[in-house]
């Protein structure tokens, strides 16, 4: 989760990605960040986000997005 | 059957009073009827195509839907005795099943939609090809465009992948898989609905709402007063300006390159405005396409507020898919061990942008104006994306962020922006618009803006008193918009008041719409896309 954390803080460094949960409904992270993230998580978790997974469900939130990424660790 | 049209209001009048008649079980089936009559009244020749898409789609929709149900009952019986590689292959092959449904439903879909729209705009570039080494050029085919193809086209594309994603169930019933690719409102242009966002208010029955119905119909009355007397009216001064080029130049491209702003937006808002209300009388609820977009800060956030299912479209089933897809994420790696971290992660989003924009631009029309027009706002996003650590540092440095009249310089900075790319639209050839847009700059005729040159293009002063309380009325409006429903705020008020509002803007559309001799109730500009 740290990991995680910090890969967000570095992309938004204003943002308390601890507590926010509304990260796509209010707008604050974007498509180009979005990609951003997938990249830096295929690097560094050498975990695969396709398309289908790019929903605010799993990407509003620090939590929802880790919960994604060991849900995608298990299936592979 | 136009929209402005007396049979359109004809039209709607029988569908109201008989939606509520007859059974609420059947009004869907009625408004199947009602879709399928409007597309026919248009030309019967468009229900094929529209029946060809609709039956393809929706046959893919129930074998990928078969398949993850076959996918999911095998694994529920076999959960016990399948170790996680047997389970893994297992759907990787169920997998690779619907992705040849998809790609078959998509391919031919896109196909139709490619040889209708690109055919005779390919065959030109290549005759522009063939004449430089003095070759004979091939000839141009009779080929219809169906009314609306690129919105249905692609609503029913998003159903598909949709299914295929999982996030939508595959409607069984070709009926109503009809109905959804194409209720009338909606049907020529947009919004691009979203199956999961649409099905349920559609194939629900509606019980008269008096105060649902009276909110639809201020709005459709909304519309009406925005299409019929600012963009129809503008329109008159603007086709006078563009399709005189060598002389309405300088100030007046200036002028004409506002004016088209206003038009369209008076014109594809107003649009909007009759179909959601149309859709609201029936109790439909259809997904909002604008969010008071000539308030935007920059392009980016302009973008999210203009044409948004467009937008959310294009991002969803193109921007994500290409960006992420394996070659890409490989790219990223390269161009980051290339190039450095910084600028080797931002090279997939910007190539994936690209494609994106040229897509975009071609969406709206088979002409080179359209695809620079759509590069153009891709260079402007990426130069904004790029100049934003610059940004971030004058904000760091002088604190006029929440000023507002830092706000409304960059209001009125993104609104000439995209003005100025919208120059693409108006004139014949690209270079005709660069040369048009060059002369603002090296044309000194600025006198012609208050000299009454002005009432020399087909608008009298009245029209530009119209044209100006109208601005002024979409503005007021728009801030009100802010705080909430403005139909909510004037609902609240005492009956005297909204009924003189009401009335009044009747009465505006009655008296003051561009009508008139020898004038022809215009094309709304997004039914040709």
């Amino acid at each position: 989760m740290e990991q995680l954390l910090e890969i967000l803080s570095d992309l938004h460094p204003e943002v308390d990605f601890e507590t926010e949960d509304h990260l796509i409904d209010d707008k604050i992270l974007d498509s180009f960040d979005i990609i951003s993230i997938i990249s830096e998580i295929a690097e560094q978790y050498d975990v695969t986000i396709s398309a289908e997974h790019i929903i605010p469900e799993n990407f509003n939130s620090a939590e929802a997005l880790y919960d994604l990424i060991e849900r995608l660790e298990d299936e592979e | 059957m136009l929209f402005t049209s007396y049979s359109f209001m004809g039209f709607l009048l029988v569908l109201f009073c008989l939606y509520y008649i007859i059974p609420a079980k059947h009004q869907w089936k009625l408004l199947l009827l009602a879709s399928y009559i409007f597309y026919f009244l248009a030309k019967p020749i468009y229900l094929i195509y529209i029946l060809v898409t609709t039956v393809s789609t929706w046959f893919a929709g129930i074998q990928i839907d078969k398949v993850q149900n076959t996918q999911k009952a095998y694994l529920a019986e076999h959960k016990a005795d399948l170790d996680k590689e047997t389970k893994k292959q297992y759907k990787a092959s169920m997998k690779k099943k619907t992705w040849h449904w998809l790609l078959a439903c998509l391919l031919f879909n896109l196909g139709i939609l490619a040889v209708v729209k690109y055919t005779n705009f390919t065959i030109s570039n290549i005759n522009s090809l063939v004449q430089l080494f003095g070759g004979k050029p091939l000839s141009f085919i009779n080929i219809i465009v169906p009314l609306g193809i690129s919105f249905y086209t692609f609503q029913a594309m998003g159903y598909i992948i949709d299914v295929y994603r999982g996030t939508s169930k595959a409607q069984t019933n070709p009926f109503r898989f009809a109905l959804f690719v194409s209720f009338f409102p909606q049907l020529v242009q947009g919004p691009i609905s979203r199956y999961g966002d649409l099905h349920e208010s559609l194939f629900a029955e509606h019980s008269f709402d008096g105060k649902n119905v009276a909110f639809g119909l201020q709005r459709i009355l909304w519309g009406y007063f925005k299409k019929m007397v600012i963009a129809d009216r503008m329109l008159i001064g603007v086709n006078t300006l563009i399709q005189n080029p060598d002389r309405y130049s300088g100030a007046y491209a200036f002028a004409g390159m506002l004016f088209y702003a206003l038009e369209l937006y008076a014109d594809f808002t107003g649009g909007i405005d009759i179909t959601i209300g149309v859709a609201q009388v029936l109790g439909v609820k259809v997904t909002e396409n604008f969010n008071r977009p000539y308030f935007s800060k920059n392009i980016k956030e302009y973008w999210n507020r203009w044409h948004i299912t467009m937008g959310s479209w294009f991002t969803d089933y193109i921007f994500y898919p290409i960006s992420v897809c394996k070659p890409m994420l490989k790219l990223s790696k390269h161009s980051r061990s290339l190039l450095g971290e910084s600028i080797g992660k931002r090279v997939p989003i910007y190539l994936s942008s690209f494609i994106v924009w040229f897509t975009t631009g071609i969406w709206h029309g088979a002409s080179w104006n359209f695809i620079v027009w759509g590069l153009g706002n891709w260079v402007v996003i990426m130069v904004s994306q790029e100049l934003e650590p610059l940004y971030a540092k004058f904000h760091n440095r002088f604190a006029v962020k929440d000023k507002f009249g830092f706000r409304l310089f960059q209001v009125i900075r993104t609104i000439l922006l995209m003005s100025s790319l919208r120059m693409f639209d108006c004139y014949r050839d690209v270079p005709l618009t660069f040369r048009m847009f060059g002369s603002i700059f090296t044309k000194f005729n600025w006198n012609v803006l208050w000299d009454g040159s002005l009432l020399n293009i087909g608008l009298s002063a009245l029209d530009y008193g119209i044209l100006s309380a109208g601005v002024v009325l979409l503005t007021t409006v728009s801030l009100v918009q802010r705080t909430g429903s403005v139909r909510e705020k004037i609902h609240k008020k005492p009956y005297w008041l909204r009924a003189a509002v009401w009335y009044g803007l009747f009465l505006c559309v009655l008296l003051m719409g561009a009508y008139g001799i020898g004038y022809d109730a215009s094309q709304f500009i997004y039914n040709q896309f």
